[in-house]
């Protein structure tokens, strides 16, 4: 309601302009250029309306794709930080991270007694092998968690339960199934739950099948996995002491920086590090890699914008050919008019007017064609698509900045002509 | 004629005017000196190659001279800025063409309006009331709203007319202002310009037709870029007359 009456009353005000000051008065003029020459103005509106039209849908798609990948790293949860071992010098050799021992167990008692920031905290250790029941076997990874892995990591159980704390405690030979491994062990279905499956010939009971989780955006198959107690997997299976990382979760997404500086010095602490050791741990978090996802899709974006903007740019050479045109068809018409009092001045607003006119209706029919091509691209190509509110706003400025740029030449042209010759000119 | 009381309008001092054309350079005007007082009707004749053009264009201010000066109202002309010029032209001047040069697919009175619109003192209501008044002084009050190709010749040549005087100039320049035009509506124009010179106005109508001269209070006969001859009329034909005695034309 209030937009319509403000509408109204631009529109209004519009008005009046146009049919009482001499801007308005040249803007009557260059609608009235345009309208005499339809065909004309609509061709090399044509290039522009394309040009915005690729624009936007780029831009759209871009988006679109950011916000999808996005949305898939957020699924595998934003607040979770990684916490390796690593940068270890011996010598002046830096070490393999993986083969390193610097995470004990009392660093995850540390991370979780002491750290504010941090909500929940999991161990992990992991091994990879065949995996045996009857005369199916498939290769998958074993993962050795807490109970709070399946809050980090946002998994769900679809048949069964979670392995309990007690079998934690007791290093049970108990895990849980991922919906991969189970369809390949288990290829005719039936009751999955209770089963006992081989790996690295120790039998495990299955006691939960994992909810899928389909591929994650780098193209990994999230369910081929079995999670067991992490006691399990280290004094069963590997026999070791360490971990190979330490899976946290941050409060929130926002408290991750606060979390990483905490778990740094809780770990620096436990670890005996003098002020100007580095540390002998890396801590990754899930917000940056998205980071890290999200600049790539920009760029992506970024290349396919600069592309479509050159359509624009040969647009705006169109529109400067034609105003050319324009003006010397008109020659008698600017000779005329300034031999009745116009300036050079006033010769060229009325061409820049013009050029502006066109290529900024241009605009607004390109961002409507590319409005329905991100339409036409969501339900037939299942593209992802989402418009940013300021790349309308940006077309604008560009437009307009077009019809400024390409105008002037013709302009100047027009405000340069000899008021003698032009208006003699046939 | 007497001429101590009058009002010196344009007064033109040894004005020359050369163009570098190729190696040559050709004297357009080689020294116009004259002076047009408030209220003449003057006639500017002579051949193709006189000089007639370059003189109206000097005289409508859109050139300079090389040399001489020109002072429009007491105003020295060969010194002004392009801009300055276009400022004289808007408040000064009143152009008739020989081809009207009326804007095309526009009203009769939104053509008239035109020089007002580059007068930024003169509000949208007032240049409206000027331009219908004017298009009443030339006899087309009941064709406002008419756009320009929907006009005879006479009547857009009136349309011009009116667009000359809307500004109130001091001068009005007619360049061929009957050139296009066939007897008849020729001496229908020569009519309104009459009128107008009795009304007060300064006109000076350049032409090579020698009837017009006539009709004129002045003549001034240009040849190769000087003035052969500047004469007054002492016996002015009525053009109302000439008209009535036109037969009658033909359905």
């Amino acid at each position: 309601m209030i937009f319509l009456i403000i509408t109204i009353i631009i529109a209004v005000a519009l008005y009046i302009v146009a049919r009482t000051t001499l801007l308005g008065m040249t803007f009557r003029v260059a609608v009235k250029a345009i309208a005499n020459n339809k065909g004309r103005s609509f061709l090399s509106m044509l290039g522009i309306i394309i040009g915005v039209a690729a624009v936007i849908v780029m831009m759209a798609i871009g988006q679109g794709s950011k916000e999808s990948v996005r949305q898939n790293i957020s699924q595998m949860g934003t607040n979770i930080i990684m916490v390796r071992p690593g940068a270890d010098m011996r010598g002046g050799v830096r070490q393999d991270p993986s083969s390193m021992q610097t995470l004990k167990m009392e660093d995850y008692e540390a991370i979780r007694d002491q750290a504010s920031y941090i909500m929940y905290t999991s161990p992990e250790v992991s091994s990879s092998g065949q995996v045996i029941y009857g005369a199916n076997n498939t290769n998958t990874s074993v993962y050795g968690e807490s109970l709070e892995y399946m809050d980090i990591k946002q998994w769900t159980i679809e048949e069964g339960t979670c392995f309990t704390e007690q079998d934690v405690q007791s290093a049970a030979k108990v895990c849980l199934i991922g919906q991969t491994v189970a369809k390949e062990l288990f290829p005719d279905g039936g009751e999955i739950v209770g089963k006992t499956i081989r790996f690295k010939s120790m039998p495990v009971r299955i006691v939960g099948v994992l909810k899928s989780k389909g591929y994650n955006s780098f193209g990994m198959d999230q369910d081929n996995l079995l999670i067991m107690p992490y006691t399990t997997v280290m004094k069963r299976l590997l026999a070791q002491t360490y971990f190979s990382s330490i899976n946290c979760s941050a409060l929130t997404e926002e408290m991750t920086d606060q979390a990483i500086d905490e778990l740094t010095t809780i770990l620096r602490n436990n670890h005996k590090l003098k002020a100007d050791a580095d540390d002998d741990f890396t801590i990754h978090s899930q917000a940056e890699m998205m980071e890290t996802m999200s600049s790539t899709m920009d760029s992506i974006t970024l290349i396919l914008v600069v592309a479509a903007a050159f359509s624009l740019l040969v647009a705006g050479i169109g529109i400067m050919n034609i105003m050319l045109v324009s003006v010397t068809e008109r020659t008698k018409e600017i000779g005329l008019r300034m031999s009745v009092g116009a300036r050079g001045l006033d010769i060229s607003i009325q061409f820049l007017i013009e050029s502006i006119l066109i290529s900024v209706t241009g605009g607004v029919l390109g961002i409507l064609v590319g409005f329905g091509l991100c339409q036409i691209a969501t339900s037939l190509f299942a593209l992802p698509t989402s418009i940013p509110g300021w790349s309308i706003i940006l077309s604008f400025a560009v437009c307009t900045l077009i019809g400024v740029l390409f105008g002037y030449i013709p302009a100047k042209k027009a405000a340069n002509l000899d008021p003698i010759e032009a208006i003699r000119y046939e | 004629m007497d001429t101590k009381d009058k009002k010196v309008v344009i007064e033109l001092q040894d004005v020359r005017r050369e163009f570098q054309v190729g190696d040559e350079v050709v004297k357009a005007l080689r020294g116009v000196s004259f002076k047009i007082y408030e209220g003449e009707f003057v006639t500017i004749q002579g051949t193709s190659g006189s000089g007639k053009s370059t003189l109206l264009n000097q005289l409508g201010c859109l050139d300079t001279p090389t040399s001489g000066e020109y002072l429009l109202d007491g105003v020295p002309v060969r010194t002004m800025t392009k801009n300055q010029r276009a400022k004289l032209r808007n408040r000064k001047i009143g152009f008739i063409f020989q081809n009207y040069n009326l804007l095309a697919k526009t009203t009769a009175v939104e053509n008239v309006e035109l020089p007002l619109m580059y007068n930024n003192k003169v509000k949208a209501q007032e240049r409206r009331e000027r331009a219908v008044k004017a298009l009443i002084e030339v006899g087309l009050g009941d064709r406002l709203e008419h756009k320009s190709n929907q006009m005879s010749g006479g009547q857009m040549q009136r349309v011009a007319i009116a667009r000359a005087l809307v500004n109130d100039p001091t001068i009005l320049l007619a360049d061929e202002a009957t050139g296009n035009l066939d007897t008849r509506t020729s001496f229908e124009m020569l009519v309104l310009f009459q009128k107008l010179h009795r009304e007060g106005h300064t006109i000076i109508f350049v032409t090579h037709n020698p009837e017009i001269a006539q009709y004129s209070s002045r003549n001034i006969f240009l040849r190769d870029g000087q003035i052969k001859s500047d004469t007054y009329n002492d016996n002015i034909l009525d053009a109302a007359t000439a008209l009535a005695a036109l037969p009658k034309p033909v359905d």
